[in-house]
């Protein structure tokens, strides 16, 4: 396919990943916000719970430029209705529209009527949500907006490149995300490994799982008390939840291999070695590296993998 | 021809309806008022869904419309679709059969038939194309030809359009939208199908393709989202089952085009382009546009590429060439024309001009190169400012203008604000050329939605129907 449509695709696909997480963030943001409890190191920038949204999708620099203070309703405001915040919801969303309908041939009339619907009735669910609707129900409706349209890709679509180029970046900006979130509650909560144990890392950690749809998943798995350590092997390592490290390459993996040839040797081998750290990986070696940096180098190197995607497909040279 | 009582479409003078009109006749009267508006919301609302919207020009960037769509359908009896038909067919075999001979021996002109200075002479000759042998001799492969019907029931070309015509989508997303609607009706008559068009386009262009192509790769060239037409392109190249590509998608190599695909240079042999000729290819025509693909032309000229329509086609469909068009049809075809043209008065000739300069308040007066509807005088709907404005204009460059008859559009029922009410009408049938010529049933029917207007422009406030032709 042209190389145009595959860039498209593959950046309608993260836009709509990105809102759902945007929106994952806020909600359960939200829910830290209602606890009694507060977190012990005051004098942390992320002491305040909204500022966590601003440090886990990197624009808190750009947020306290123009906004100032943080508030609730100020951060609600930038990460929803913010045209210039690229990870706000409304940004996401007009992005994700504007590529489909720019490659509206590629897709199915099912997806882009889907998404076109979303779109149409963004700004009503917007009012509402700083009406009487409230956040909630908007970051629900948003989850519910992003299940459908993967729903409606899965039951319509081709199985072919354009498919695979969507799936390519549903799961890079989702294993983006999650090692977005992992590492930003790892740096509130654990100053040392050994620091564990209260009533506010329980809320906070569960908070995390349910930003990631994980804490039902982790009763299920471990019908245990939550401890960092398991929510860390879960969220990096087990290849059987879908918003883990591991699930996600599994998924990138898979599709290069489709996709790829012998023209793009340097690319199946990043995309298989990254595979392989986290396939072959075990959770003591990880703690022992420290989880921070295992998180810092796993972004880089998918962002690298992302680079050397576009190069190959998205954006070649002649 | 100078009557100013329009012909009603559904029902003859004395109220009869017109059989034709019969079942959809039956529904409307039996159909309460408030349902029809709801069916009408109905459509809109899909519409919007769908996305079948277009950008207007001048409006805040982003701005989306639809284009306004009626419910009434505009129906033609077979009979008479077969008359037209035959009529579309001779006159775009003739349009092409003329782009062949003025860029190649000229005969026409070397004859006398055709003013030589009106073709040479003409912004939209390209001198460029002397001589070359375009694919299948076929120049104009996809020509929209603007009918209408005047007072006494009888039909006109009002004009030809032969560089990248518009608007096959709204026929086909209307019939699409009326057969969800109306399903009954479409069950209990026969109304001819036009959902093959596509098909047809793609079975033409795969046909014009360079010689020794087996399987040759076609494209739609669009100059990209931010057109107004840009659903059409994204639409048709979907029904086609083809790359939508835009300039910067293409390069050119050793006189041939590729695509940049992800699995490298792809050939493209045959691009059908809603490009202008003008933005084509920067290093001939335009040098600021970025649209194009540089080195282009060089590949077309040199048979590496099939461009769809030619370019230089534009010369055929101005309105300075539309008078000699039925001479062209005896000339080429040995033939009478089967479809009238407007009567024409040539400005650059005195006693026309003269006529014409004193008949302002009668006429409509055209500007050969405008297009949209914007040049235009309107006599009987013009104020003593405007006519003096054209009249200025008019002695200033004659040849720049025709002057033709006001006609009365035939209406046809709309549903408007206050219910169901004549509005006046034009057609647009898509007339494709290639391995043969054809004409899906009916076309285009745009409506002017504004009491007494006679401008169906969608630029201009206009809407469309969906038109049928029925068996009788």
């Amino acid at each position: 396919m042209l190389s145009r449509a595959a860039n498209e695709l593959f950046w309608m696909a993260r836009h709509i990943e990105r809102a759902e997480n945007t929106a994952r963030l806020l909600d359960v943001t939200w829910r830290t916000s209602l606890l009694p409890y507060k977190v012990r190191e005051l004098d942390l920038e992320w002491a305040d719970p909204w500022a966590v949204p601003l440090v886990t999708s990197g624009t808190a620099t750009s947020f306290y430029a123009r906004n100032g203070d943080v508030s609730a309703d100020a951060v609600l405001r930038f990460m929803i209705l913010d045209p210039l915040n690229s990870s706000s919801i409304h940004a996401c969303l007009a992005a994700a529209r504007e590529s489909a309908r720019i490659v509206r041939g590629a897709i199915t009339s099912e997806m882009y009527e889907d998404l076109n619907g979303a779109w149409l009735s963004l700004r009503e669910h917007e009012d509402a949500a700083f009406g009487a609707g409230g956040v909630q129900p908007f970051c629900d409706w948003v989850k519910m907006r992003s299940h459908l349209f993967r729903g409606v890709t899965f039951g319509t679509m081709l199985r072919g490149e354009a498919y695979d180029f969507i799936r390519l970046g549903t799961h890079i900006e989702r294993a983006d995300n999650t090692a977005r979130i992992l590492d930003t509650k790892y740096h509130l909560l654990l100053p040392s490994v050994e620091d564990v144990g209260g009533a506010v890392d329980y809320y906070q950690w569960a908070s995390l799982l349910q930003s990631v749809s994980g804490f039902e998943a982790y009763r299920k798995i471990y019908s245990n008390v939550i401890s960092p350590r398991r929510v860390a092997e879960m969220l990096v390592l087990r290849d059987d939840m879908p918003r883990s490290l591991h699930s996600c390459m599994n998924l990138i993996n898979d599709t290069l291999g489709n996709l790829c040839d012998e023209r793009n040797r340097e690319l199946m081998r990043l995309a298989g070695e990254l595979h392989a750290r986290l396939h072959y990986g075990r959770t003591d070696d990880i703690i022992h590296q420290g989880l921070h940096e295992y998180l810092m180098d796993f972004l880089e190197r998918i962002s690298a993998l992302g680079d050397e995607i576009s190069a190959r497909f998205l954006v070649p040279a002649d | 021809m100078t009557t100013t009582v329009a012909y009603d479409e559904m029902r003859t003078a004395d109220g009869t309806v017109r059989a034709h009109y019969g079942p959809f006749a039956d529904w409307l009267a039996r159909t309460p008022p408030e349902r029809v508006v709801q069916k009408n919301d109905e459509a809109a609302r899909a519409f919007h869904r769908v996305g079948i919207t277009f950008a207007v020009y001048g409006e805040d960037e982003g701005t989306e419309r639809l284009i306004p769509f009626d419910i009434v359908p505009r129906i033609i009896p077979a009979v008479e679709w077969s008359m037209l038909e035959r009529g579309l067919l001779q006159r775009v075999q003739a349009l092409n059969a003329f782009l062949a001979d003025i860029y190649g021996a000229q005969r026409i002109l070397n004859q006398g038939i055709v003013p030589r200075e009106r073709v040479l002479g003409n912004a939209q000759f390209r001198a460029e194309m002397a001589g070359v042998l375009v694919a299948g001799g076929t120049w104009a492969h996809v020509a929209g030809i603007d009918l209408v019907r005047a007072g006494g029931g009888e039909w006109y070309v009002l004009e030809d359009n032969l560089r990248v015509p518009s608007g096959v989508s709204y026929m086909l997303e209307n019939r699409r939208m009326m057969m969800r609607l109306f399903a009954e009706l479409f069950a209990t008559q026969s109304i001819r199908p036009v959902q093959h068009y596509p098909d047809l386009l793609l079975e033409n262009l795969r046909a014009v393709s360079p010689l020794g192509i087996e399987s040759p790769t076609v494209a739609v060239l669009t100059p990209g989202p931010h057109n107004s037409a840009y659903f059409e392109h994204t639409f048709l190249a979907q029904q086609m089952g083809v790359e939508l590509v835009e300039g910067q998608d293409l390069f050119v190599r050793d006189q041939k085009v590729y695509m940049r695909t992800t699995r490298g240079p792809q050939r493209v042999h045959v691009l059908y382009r809603r490009v202008d000729d003008d933005f084509l290819d920067p290093t001939q025509f335009r040098a600021d546009s970025s649209l194009g693909v540089p080195g282009l032309f060089d590949a077309y000229r040199a048979g590496g590429v099939t461009l769809a329509n030619a370019i230089g086609t534009g010369v055929a469909d101005d309105k300075s060439i539309y008078p000699y068009v039925p001479d062209m049809i005896r000339f080429y075809l040995d033939e009478d024309p089967v479809l009238a043209n407007v009567p024409t008065y040539k400005l650059y000739l005195d006693d026309e001009r003269d006529y014409a300069l004193a008949h302002l308040d009668e006429l409509v007066v055209k500007e050969v190169h405008g297009a949209g509807g914007y040049g235009m005088l309107i006599g009987p709907m013009s104020t003593r400012a405007e006519r003096e404005e054209f009249r200025a204009r008019i002695l200033a460059r004659p040849g720049n203008y025709i002057a033709q008859p006001t006609l009365a559009l035939s209406t046809c029922p709309t549903l408007v604000e206050s219910g169901v009410a004549p509005r006046h009408i034009d057609l647009r049938p898509y007339v494709l050329s290639g391995k043969t010529v054809h004409v899906v049933p009916g076309g285009l029917t745009r409506v002017a939605l504004r009491e007494g207007s006679l401008v169906v422009n969608s630029s201009q406030g206009g809407g469309t129907k969906d038109t049928w032709v029925v068996a009788g």
